[in-house]
C-alpha cells in the first residue's frame, strides 16, 4: 500500500496537478485517490475532529450492506426465469449465472451514466467529486425489475442524478431521494415496463409456459382480490420471507435486508430509529386493516404484509437515508412510522400502485424539513417556558 | 396571482416625433423574449403553460390568442387610460380583458372547434393570466397607445415561445409526434423505444419550463443572482 500511495504521489499526481499536464482531468484523478486512500486533510485550527470514517468510505458501507441483497437477487431472478419457463430442476448455480447475466449489465449501466454525469458536473462546477452516487447507483439496479431496458435505466440514472440531486446543488442537498427519484420516473413514463405482469421475469417465454404461474407480484395478485388461501399458496409466509418469489431485483428476500440492517445499525450509518418505528407503523396499519379485512389485500396478516413487495428493503436503505429523512432524534420516530403507516395504506386504497412503498419514502422526503422545524420549535417552546420559571 | 401592487413603469415621453421602431421601443418586444420574459423570469401565467402544453398545436393557438388578447388590452386601456378613475382601474381592466377573451373564445369556435374543445376552460382563464393583468398595471395604465401596443406584443411573444418550447419537446418525447404528424420512426420502436409517459402529466411540463430556466440563468449573465 505504502508503496503505491509513494508511486502515486511521485509519478502520477504532479501530472494533474496545477500547470500539470492533464490538469483538465484533476476532478477524476482526485476522485479515484480518494477512493483509494483516505484524504490527508488535517485542520488547522480549533478542537475538531476529523473521522477517519469519511463520505466515501460511508458510501462504500451501505454498499457492502447491500450485498446479500445483490447476490439473492441474481440468484432470484435466474430462479424465476427457470420456474416461468417450466424447467424444474435448476442447480443453484445455473440460476445465479442466468440471473447475474442479467443483473450486472443493469449494475454496469447505472454506474456508468450516473458517475460519467457525475464527473462531468464536477468538472464543469470545479468541485471534487460527489460521492454521493456510490449508494444510488447501486440502489437503483436492487429496485428495477429484472426485465427493464438498459436504455431505460441509463435515461432513469440521468434523470434523477440531473433532476434529483444536481439542480439542487449536488450531494447532501437534494430533497428526495435519488434511486427512488429514478424509480419514479420509470414508472411514471413507461408504467407498462415497470408493473403489471410480463415484467418481473427475464426473458420468459408467457405463451405455452407452466399454467401455474401468473407471472404478477403477490400485492398484484392481491390487488386482483385473489383468494387469501391462494396466495398463502403461491407466496407463502416463508417464501416472503427468503425471497423466492417475484419482485423488483433486490426487493425479495427479507432476510438478505435484514443483513444488510445488522450491518447499518452496527457500523452506526442507517439510523435504527427509522427502521424500527417504520416497521411500528406498518403493522399498525395493516392491524387497523385487519379489523376491517373486506378484501385480500387488508386480510394479510401484519407479518406477511411487511414480507411482501419492498417493505423491507425500502425502509433499511431508503428511508434510512440520512440526506433525505427528518435529522431530529424525535423526528426520526415521527418520519418512520409515517413511512410505513402510508406505504401500507397505499397498498391498500390504491391497487393501480401495489407498490406503496416508493410512493411513501418520496412523499415522506418531502414532508422531513417540516417534521423536523415542528420538532425544533416544539423544543424550543418547552426550554422557553423553562426559562421563564426559573426567571 | 395577479400583481396588482407593481410600479408603475413610465417610458419617459420626450421628443415628439419618435421613429415607429427606436431604440426604446424595439426594447419593449425584445426585453420579455429573454431579460424579462414573463414565464422564465416573471414566473407568471404558469397555469396555462402547464396545461395546455401537451401538444403543440394547442399551445400554438393559445399562444396567439394570448398575443392577441395582449396587444389589443393594451391598446384600448392605454387609450382610455386618463379617463379610468383610478380607484375603478382594476375593474375596468377587467371588463376590457373579458370583452377580448370571449371574443378570441368565439372565435376559436367558429374557426377551430376541435382545438377549442382541447384548451376547454383555459382559453376563459386568459381572463385571470397574471401576465395580460400585469402588463396593464405596469405599463398601458401610463404609456402611449403604441409602446403599449409594442409591450403587449413583446411579452405576448415571450409567453408563446415558452410555451411552444415546453410543448414541443412534451409532444416529440410524449407521443412521438410534432402537430400530430409522427416523427420518431416506426423502426425506433421496434428496437424497443417507448413514449416517454411522463411528458405527458402536467409535473413534466414544470421539470421542462425548470430546464428552460435553468439553461436560460447559465447563459445569461443579468440574470444571476448574488
Amino acid at each position: 500500500m505504502k508503496g503505491l500511495r509513494k508511486y502515486l504521489d511521485k509519478n502520477v499526481k504532479p501530472l494533474f496537478d496545477k500547470g500539470g499536464k492533464l490538469e483538465r482531468f484533476w476532478v477524476v484523478y482526485d476522485g479515484l485517490d480518494t477512493f483509494l486512500f483516505v484524504p490527508g486533510h488535517a485542520t488547522h485550527k480549533g478542537s475538531h475532529i476529523r473521522d477517519g470514517i469519511d463520505l466515501k468510505r460511508t458510501m462504500i458501507t451501505v454498499v457492502l450492506a447491500m450485498v446479500p441483497c445483490l447476490l439473492f437477487g441474481m440468484y432470484n431472478t435466474g430462479l424465476q426465469h427457470y420456474i416461468a419457463s417450466g424447467v424444474a430442476d435448476s442447480s443453484l448455480m445455473d440460476c445465479f449465472v442466468f440471473g447475474a447475466m442479467k443483473v450486472l449489465p443493469i449494475v454496469v449501466v447505472s454506474y456508468g451514466v450516473g458517475l460519467g454525469i457525475e464527473f462531468l458536473f464536477a468538472g464543469l462546477r470545479g468541485h471534487s467529486i460527489n460521492e454521493g452516487y456510490l449508494v444510488s447507483g447501486m440502489l437503483i439496479p436492487l429496485i428495477m425489475p429484472a426485465d427493464i431496458p438498459l436504455w431505460m435505466v441509463g435515461l432513469a440514472c440521468a434523470f434523477a442524478v440531473i433532476i434529483g440531486k444536481e439542480v439542487f446543488g449536488g450531494t447532501g442537498m437534494n430533497i428526495l431521494n435519488v434511486a427512488l427519484t429514478a424509480r419514479a420516473f420509470l414508472f411514471f413514463a413507461y408504467p407498462t415496463m415497470m408493473s403489471g405482469d410480463q415484467v418481473w421475469f427475464a426473458d420468459a417465454p408467457f405463451s405455452g409456459s407452466v399454467d401455474a404461474i401468473t407471472g404478477a407480484t403477490a400485492l398484484g395478485e392481491a390487488a386482483a382480490k385473489v383468494p387469501m388461501d391462494q396466495l398463502n399458496a403461491s407466496f407463502g409466509l416463508m417464501d416472503s420471507i427468503i425471497g423466492t418469489i417475484p419482485g423488483s431485483i433486490g426487493e425479495t428476500s427479507v432476510i438478505s435486508c435484514l443483513l444488510g440492517a445488522f450491518l447499518l445499525i452496527y457500523t452506526g450509518i442507517g439510523s435504527w430509529k427509522i427502521m424500527l418505528s417504520s416497521v411500528i407503523g406498518g403493522a399498525a396499519m395493516v392491524a387497523i386493516f385487519n379489523v376491517f379485512s373486506v378484501n385480500t389485500l387488508m386480510e394479510i396478516p401484519p407479518l406477511h404484509h411487511l414480507a411482501l413487495g419492498g417493505f423491507a428493503f425500502g425502509m433499511v436503505f431508503m428511508a434510512t437515508d440520512p440526506v433525505t429523512a427528518a435529522q431530529t432524534d424525535t423526528g426520526k420516530y415521527i418520519y418512520g412510522f409515517l413511512v410505513g403507516f402510508l406505504a401500507i395504506m397505499i397498498r391498500v386504497f390504491n391497487p393501480a400502485y401495489p407498490e406503496g412503498v416508493m410512493l411513501a419514502i418520496l412523499f415522506m422526503n418531502v414532508m422531513a424539513p417540516l417534521i423536523d422545524h415542528y420538532v425544533v420549535e416544539a423544543n424550543i417552546k418547552k426550554r422557553m417556558k423553562r426559562a421563564k420559571v426559573a426567571a | 396571482m395577479s400583481e396588482t401592487t407593481q410600479e408603475v413603469e413610465k417610458v419617459e415621453e420626450k421628443a415628439p416625433r419618435e421613429p415607429l421602431f427606436s431604440k426604446k421601443n424595439r426594447k419593449l418586444i425584445t426585453d420579455p423574449l429573454n431579460d424579462d420574459n414573463p414565464i422564465t423570469v416573471q414566473v407568471l401565467g404558469i397555469c396555462s403553460a402547464l396545461a395546455v402544453t401537451v401538444k403543440l398545436k394547442p399551445s400554438i393557438v393559445m399562444s396567439l390568442s394570448v398575443v392577441a388578447v395582449m396587444i389589443f388590452a393594451n391598446l384600448i386601456i392605454s387609450l382610455i387610460r386618463n379617463l379610468v378613475p383610478n380607484r375603478v382601474r382594476i375593474i375596468v381592466q377587467l371588463v376590457v380583458v373579458a370583452f377580448l377573451v370571449i371574443l378570441v373564445d368565439q372565435i376559436l369556435k367558429a374557426f377551430v372547434y376541435d382545438v377549442s374543445k382541447q384548451l376547454s376552460v383555459f382559453v376563459g382563464l386568459i381572463i385571470t393570466n397574471c401576465i395580460v393583468m400585469g402588463r396593464l398595471e405596469a405599463f398601458a395604465m401610463g404609456n402611449k397607445p403604441w409602446p403599449s401596443i409594442l409591450d403587449g406584443f413583446g411579452n405576448g411573444l415571450g409567453y408563446a415561445w415558452i410555451l411552444v418550447a415546453v410543448a414541443f419537446f412534451r409532444e416529440l418525447f410524449g407521443s412521438g409526434q410534432l402537430l400530430g404528424l409522427q416523427i420518431v420512426p416506426e423502426a425506433f420502436f421496434s428496437f424497443g423505444y417507448m413514449n416517454n409517459g411522463l411528458m405527458i402529466l402536467p409535473p413534466m411540463a414544470l421539470i421542462t419550463v425548470g430546464i428552460i430556466i435553468w439553461v436560460q440563468r447559465s447563459r445569461n449573465t443579468k440574470l444571476i443572482e448574488e
